[in-house]
């Protein structure tokens, strides 16, 4: 495990990166639970790659700054890392929300984008096919419904949780309402603008997601151009973390298609 | 002291058996269960009872707000306010309260409320809260905002009825080129306002602070918190360089009377566990929706695991000052001496709330009289109520003699302090105060 944790203010936020490995930047953004450990895909992703692992300014290890309202603020405060770390070329990587922040980025600017790679990221709404309502689901069912695999759920309500722990858990919630819950999981003017997305794009989808219905992954593509929709099979919400070696694998395979 | 009449309007119909089905009576409860033919029945039956609450002499009745639920009847306060504003003739009317996060236009408060002080003569008492958590499912609006919306909401509307029109709004949340309230409220500067809250120190400081002066309303808190919730906030005025009065200290409190203890107990209990534990039945995350509490709270809540709920038994409640249920005079008896008035001016008012969730009409309109004449005589001359309106127990005092309000608690929850939240003690039961 080689990477280092820091922080840097950025848009006035005091914001917790992890990062490591070397190579082309590859900017991870992450989904409602936050990113408070290097994971397993993160290990992987950085021998390749230096990877970039922020907290979203309202989660974990980062402030709650007065700025932040909307999923809006996020888009602009991510050009700001981009252009606070002096990125180019940079292959952005979002997981769920994260995957949201990243298509709000892209229209509005993805001159410093080599490549967009979105797994499961709400933004859009199609009508008639409602997402969960994650707000009213208890702690054990969201992990429940989080993995189809459920031994990962088990696994992952073995962990006790101290009081830090919890205290992060209940932050990532706030801010997840904050971004998310009107309108709820979207963004009413995303849609129309995200044929400005030049950038390569991959669209990932586990087949048995709970939260966001898979159906979404090929109207996305519809929407960016020349985008290109895969799922994965017997997966919920989280492939990074369920299929974690299919999922390095097809980011790794996507990153060198666009260089070719 | 003052005496006003809560009605909590249950659909009292309910097929008690949803929760084999249904995790709550509220939101995700379909609607399919409320049957409009009953409900009309019960609407009547509910306006009646609180219209005979002006003719037995109540200071005043109360009506509330909540959404999509079998708990109670009322999204709209102000069309029950509205029914009883030309059919009551003395008793004030308190809106406890209009949940002003919800809106998009909080003019509609300042609209609805000085109309109807306007067509009551100045029997208006407005009171303003952020609804339950359960209400920022309904409604759709997002629980981070729920404090910055209320206070800018609460600004607006103390400004559209105070200042002269019509002026510019800018806030964060609701921005208007003309504010220009038409009517004018009734009473100048504006109506009183009321605030109920569970005891959080914010809120308190908030009411309290001299350009506000407005009636703090503690609910359901148990006897020795309440003390401590008054004392509060007199300190806090204090603090400001004032004294609080009498009219600035209010709490709410479920009660019931019969002849003796034991009828009161055996004819309550199933309507005090129905309400517990069928028509307030919620899971955590529906009651506390994020943003809902601040961090810190929440995680005093997590801490104090406060939210698993526990299957009620009545006689716990009522052992621990959560409901209570009273024969008339018992506690005067009991205690043997009346309460000097000064002591009663140090005192909070109080109030009665109902939630007849079976209960009959007869039986509901024998026990409002029970409880009116056994208790107000007392009550206003400053002596002691005995148990007699469900629980005016001197028991409390004596408990707690250096507590200048432990006298008139009335029932109160288990469990409450600052910023905790169970789904009992949560619950939107509220009467009382002062004016």
């Amino acid at each position: 495990m080689s990477f280092r944790e820091f922080t840097e203010t950025i848009a006035g936020c005091n914001t917790r990166f992890m990062r490591g490995g070397s190579g082309q930047p590859l900017l991870f953004l992450h989904g409602a639970n936050g990113a408070a450990t290097w994971l397993p895909f993160m290990e992987a992703l950085s021998e390749r790659y230096d990877l970039i692992v922020p907290e979203h300014p309202g989660f974990g290890g980062s402030d709650m700054p007065e700025w932040l309202d909307n999923i809006n603020d996020l888009a602009f405060f991510y050009l700001d890392v981009i252009d606070h770390f002096g990125l180019s070329g940079v292959h952005l990587v979002g997981q769920s929300i994260g995957g949201w922040i990243a298509m709000e980025l892209a229209v509005r600017n993805d001159t410093s984008l080599a490549s967009l790679i979105l797994a499961a990221p709400p933004g859009i709404r199609i009508p008639g096919l409602r997402k969960a309502d994650i707000f009213l689901w208890s702690p054990e069912e969201t992990v429940r419904n989080l993995f189809h695999d459920q031994s990962f759920a088990e696994h992952a309500l073995a962990q006790p949780v101290d009081e830090a722990q919890q205290m992060v858990i209940l932050k990532n919630r706030l801010t997840t309402a904050k971004l998310a819950w009107q309108p709820r999981l979207y963004d009413p003017d995303l849609e129309k603008w995200l044929h400005r997305i030049a950038t390569p794009t991959l669209i990932l989808w586990g087949e048995q997601d709970k939260v966001i219905q898979p159906q979404y992954g090929p109207a996305l593509a519809g929407l960016i151009p020349g985008a290109i929709s895969e799922t994965f099979a017997d997966c919920g919400h989280l492939p990074h973390v369920e299929k974690a070696d299919d999922y390095v694998a097809r980011v790794t395979r996507f990153i060198e298609e666009v260089a070719r | 002291m003052k005496f006003y009449f809560m009605h909590l309007m249950p659909y009292a119909d309910l097929d008690l058996d949803y929760d084999k089905d249904h995790n709550s009576a509220w939101i995700t409860l379909p609607n399919s269960y409320y049957d409009p033919k009953k409900g009309h029945v019960l609407y009547n039956r509910y306006l009646d009872e609180l219209e005979y609450a002006d003719q037995l002499g109540f200071d005043g009745v109360c009506v509330n707000e909540h959404h999509q639920n079998a708990y109670g009847l009322m999204p709209i306060p102000a069309v029950t306010a509205g029914a009883l504003s030309r059919r009551t003739k003395n008793v004030k009317i308190a809106v406890l309260g209009r949940a002003l996060p919800l809106l998009n236009n909080p003019l509609v408060v300042a609209e609805e409320f000085t109309m109807l002080d306007n067509i009551t003569g100045g029997r208006l008492i407005a009171g303003f809260v952020r609804g339950i958590g359960a209400e920022y499912h309904a409604w759709g609006v997002n629980p981070a905002e729920s404090h910055g919306r209320f206070h800018e909401a609460h600004d607006l509307i103390v400004r559209a009825w105070t200042e002269p029109g019509p002026f510019h709004f800018e806030g964060k949340y609701y921005d208007f080129e003309y504010v220009n309230t038409w009517p004018r409220p009734y009473q100048q500067p504006r109506p009183p306002i009321w605030i109920p809250s569970q005891g959080s120190s914010e809120t308190i400081d908030w009411a309290a602070d001299p350009r506000r002066k407005y009636t703090y309303l503690q609910t359901f808190t148990p006897v020795s918190m309440l003390a401590k919730y008054m004392q509060m906030y007199k300190d806090v005025a204090e603090g400001y360089g004032y004294e609080a009065t009498e009219d600035q200290l209010g709490w709410a409190v479920p009660l019931y009377v019969a002849e003796t203890d034991e009828i009161a107990q055996r004819e309550a209990k199933p309507h005090i566990e129905n309400f517990l534990n069928k028509f307030l039945r919620m899971p955590k995350e529906m009651l506390l929706p994020p943003g809902y509490l601040s961090l810190k709270s929440m995680m005093g809540v997590m801490k104090a695991k406060m939210l698993d709920r526990r299957q009620a038994d009545h006689r716990q409640r009522h052992g621990k000052g959560h409901v209570h249920l009273r024969q008339p005079g018992h506690g005067a008896r009991e205690a043997g001496a009346v309460p000097k008035r000064d002591r009663l001016r140090q005192s909070a008012d109080a109030a009665a709330v109902r939630h007849p969730a079976r209960r009959t009409d007869p039986q509901e309109h024998g026990n409002l009289r029970q409880g009116s004449d056994a208790v107000f005589p007392a009550g206003r001359e400053g002596r002691d109520c005995g148990g007699g309106l469900g629980g005016f127990s001197p028991a409390p005092l004596r408990r707690h003699p250096g507590s200048r309000f432990g006298r008139w608690c009335l029932a109160t929850p288990p469990q409450a302090s600052p910023g905790s939240t169970s789904s009992e003690n949560r619950c939107p039961l509220i009467a009382a105060s002062a004016q």
